[in-house]
């Protein structure tokens, strides 16, 4: 460790540390364009500049690739610093007057203009791209050329390079924005579509799944981490000061012991592409209604902005209810929450543009607390509601102001007739399904599957979150379709039906247990092949089976396999049985 | 004056988690069907001894539904696939003792399906109505029949 002085404060380093690394310990600001923590000091921007004092004097320095040595006395605030650096950015903003983060640096240091002449560049020459190209991917796709005042970055040959792998580290890294992929790859490029965003904008390969992920940690995408695929990059753990990032770690299946389940599963979208007269996934601006949510949402892809894939705000807007939904093409049943958000996204799309918005219904199914009142006011605020199904949304125009706009087709059964309704943004309400594999989580937990693949409860007004199966309890939309608040009661509800029966710490066997006469069992162990719970046991001594009360679940099937008959289940004997039988038929 | 028709009377073995409930479901819902089966309630179908069915006959029985959980479904994991595999050659046993195959059915009907229970029933009733009463005689009664183990019941019983 070295000791060394920044702006009066004294700080302690590693040996070979810079003074920047030690002036970002001290929390000291020091400005710079071409540093990058995952590559190694190249100090080409000079913007960094710190003076060293020394006994010959003050010298200047750039904070980036001098070593912090024992001793050192570092200013970072003199006027002789400041005016230096004003100088380098004056000089870079001269060369890219039209670059905003040069133009923002420029701005806080108190240059407003340059007095050199403009050269109306985007690149500095920080040599970041090379540099991430040559050190993190071990490729070197893209270099100098040139000497000079003719010096410039570029691909061999200035041909689209088949050395690159189109990874984008060096857009990623680039402080002006000046690399143009397209221009340096020879492969096509594969944006990372974001999941929580719809696919509407892009992530990177490490990422927090979405704001408020629990835990709010990053995950790594093992499909398309360089890192994990070729050994390159590795910026990532480069930039953990903790040491976090574990290549490494795999995903792991664990078991855990439990004595009481709730499944809570949730529920998928309806695939609107389904419905091809819609034109969902064929025509650009015809979104479903989870992709409106986020192009509304103050942290999705657009700020919050409603727009168009034009990059405008819409004019007029359709929002299509039911689709998929009350439909004997496709799911039969009502999906409950749909009339609801639609009336809040034709609220959102009126508030935030000010455009004509048509909601297309078959019926309002506004039940619930404040819902009504909530249909009431939009009717106020002018949202337009025509009572019909949609028949189609089509591209093609009939008269000049359907012209470049998206048609919605649909009968107005109140009118009686039909209506053709120009539209810059179709937003689909699609249905609430279940999950795909609902079927192999139902045979998981012993569940049974009712109304188009939700999970059935015990008894549909007693035992709403009880499943068949003792212990297992259901919440939320994988047992039927329902809303927020819907889901929040019967999640408590669940919780509290699982605490119920944690809370009494033993549980209560139903007394239809099966039992083997030991005097008359043959041995023949028939019935322990047979018991799906190895709730049968050899005993060896005697030579006959015998049934673990505690681990029998009483499902008779050892009994009709006895070939002696000498297995018995209480309640369910032969017996009673035949008696049964003989009652019935009688 | 018209011929009164022929009410065939079928016994059925239902499990408890997915065809009794079934029934249930089929009951709650208000759906029609043939009130010629009458169900026994057993816990798995894997209960259903072979012997139920051959005493349900016996005993007056014109056709025999055994119903339980889809194959995978099954609420003890395996019990309707010893019932699948029983199945068959106890239907092979019967069309020895001269009865039809049509008489005695095995089906999978879940807690969900109380559509599929009244048809599988209304379904049941026609074919063994269209059969005709079996008259099954020379059964010997049931207490001389039955399992070692429920012998002492039997006479305790009397």
């Amino acid at each position: 460790m070295v000791g060394l002085t920044i702006d009066g404060k004294r700080v302690e380093v590693a040996q070979g540390a810079t003074v920047l690394a030690a002036a970002e310990k001290l929390g000291i600001e020091i400005p710079t364009l071409c540093h990058h923590k995952s590559l190694l000091p190249y100090g080409a921007c000079r913007l960094c500049l710190v003076e060293l004092e020394q006994a010959n004097g003050a010298a200047l320095q750039a904070a980036c690739v001098y070593p912090a040595s024992e001793g050192l006395v570092v200013r970072t605030d003199t006027e002789r610093v400041l005016r230096t650096r004003r100088m380098m950015i004056e000089l870079l903003l001269a060369r890219c007057p039209e670059v905003p983060r040069i133009r923002d640096m420029a701005r806080e240091m108190g240059v407003a203009d340059t007095r050199f002449p403009k050269k109306n560049e985007d690149c500095i020459l920080c040599g970041l791209c090379v540099r991430v190209c040559q050190e993190r991917m071990g490729v070197g796709a893209v270099e100098f050329v040139s000497r000079g005042v003719t010096k410039r970055i570029a691909t061999a040959f200035d041909k689209q390079s088949p050395l690159c792998m189109a990874c984008g580290a060096c857009a990623a890294v680039c402080p002006t924005d000046a690399v143009n992929l397209e221009k340096v790859s020879s492969r096509p490029l594969r944006p990372i579509p974001s999941e929580f965003d719809e696919g509407l904008s892009g992530r990177p390969s490490i990422y927090i799944p979405f704001p408020q992920a629990v835990p709010h940690k990053p995950v790594i995408d093992t499909n398309h981490c360089l890192r994990l695929l070729d050994g390159t990059c590795g910026a990532c753990e480069a930039f953990c000061d903790a040491g976090a990032i574990a290549y490494d770690q795999e995903d792991r299946v664990e078991t855990v012991d439990v004595g009481t389940i709730i499944v809570a599963t949730g529920f998928d979208r309806f695939d609107s592409r389904q419905i091809t007269r819609y034109g969902y996934g064929r025509l650009p601006d015809v979104i479903d209604g989870l992709e409106f949510e986020r192009l509304s949402h103050a942290s999705g892809p657009t700020g919050g902005e409603i727009l168009t894939t034009a990059g405008k705000p819409p004019r007029a807007v359709a929002i299509i209810h039911c689709v998929g939904s009350r439909d004997e093409n496709y799911q039969e049943y009502c999906s409950r929450v749909c009339c609801m958000y639609s009336l809040k996204f034709a609220h959102l799309v009126k508030e935030k543009t000010g455009a004509e918005v048509y909601n297309f219904y078959i019926d309002m199914r506004t039940a619930g607390k404040g819902y009504e009142e909530f249909y009431k006011r939009l009717l106020h605020e002018g949202v337009h509601f025509i009572r019909g199904k949609c028949a189609e949304v089509t591209d093609v125009a009939e008269s000049p102001e359907e012209e470049g706009k998206l048609v919605v087709v649909a009968e107005d059964t109140l009118l009686g007739m039909t209506r053709r309704v120009p539209v810059d943004l179709v937003v689909l309400s699609s249905a609430l399904v279940p999950h795909a594999d609902v079927a192999d989580v139902a045979r998981t937990f012993s569940l049974s599957c009712a109304h188009g693949g939700f999970f059935l409860e015990k008894h549909p007004k007693l035992a709403p979150v009880e499943a068949a199966a003792d212990g297992v309890f259901l919440a939320g939309a994988c047992q039927g379709p329902k809303d927020i608040p819907d889901t929040v009661a019967q999640g408590a509800a669940a919780a509290a039906c699982a605490l119920a029966l944690m809370d009494e710490g033993k549980v209560t066997l139903e007394p239809v247990t099966a039992e083997i006469d030991p005097a008359l069992c043959a041995g023949c162990r028939m019935c322990i092949a047979s018991c799906p719970y190895e709730a049968i046991t050899f005993d060896a001594e005697r030579a006959v089976s015998v049934v673990q009360e505690e681990l029998c679940k009483g499902c008779g099937t050892c009994v009709a396999t006895c070939p002696s008959g000498v297995a018995r289940q209480r309640g369910f004997t032969d017996i009673q049985v035949y008696a049964e039988l003989e009652g019935i038929l009688a | 004056m018209t011929e009164e028709r022929f009410e065939p009377r079928i016994a059925a073995f239902l499990c408890r988690w997915c065809s009794y409930t079934g029934a249930d479901l089929a009951g709650t819902s208000r759906i029609e069907y043939p009130p010629n089966v009458v169900p026994i309630r057993v816990m798995c179908s894997g209960r259903v001894d072979p012997t139920f069915v051959v005493q349900a006959l016996a005993a007056g029985a014109d056709g025999v539904l055994v119903a339980g959980c889809h194959p995978g479904d099954c609420h003890y994991q395996s019990g309707n696939y010893k019932t699948m595999r029983r199945y068959p050659l106890l239907a092979n046993l019967l069309e020895q003792f001269g009865i039809e195959r049509e008489r005695v059915r095995l089906e999978w009907i879940s807690a969900a399906e109380g559509d599929r229970f009244a048809a599988v029933v209304r379904d049941l009733t026609e074919k063994v109505r269209a059969l005709g009463p079996l008259h099954w005689k020379g059964a010997p009664p049931a207490r001389y029949r039955t399992a070692p183990a429920d012998r002492e019941e039997v006479h305790a019983h009397g």
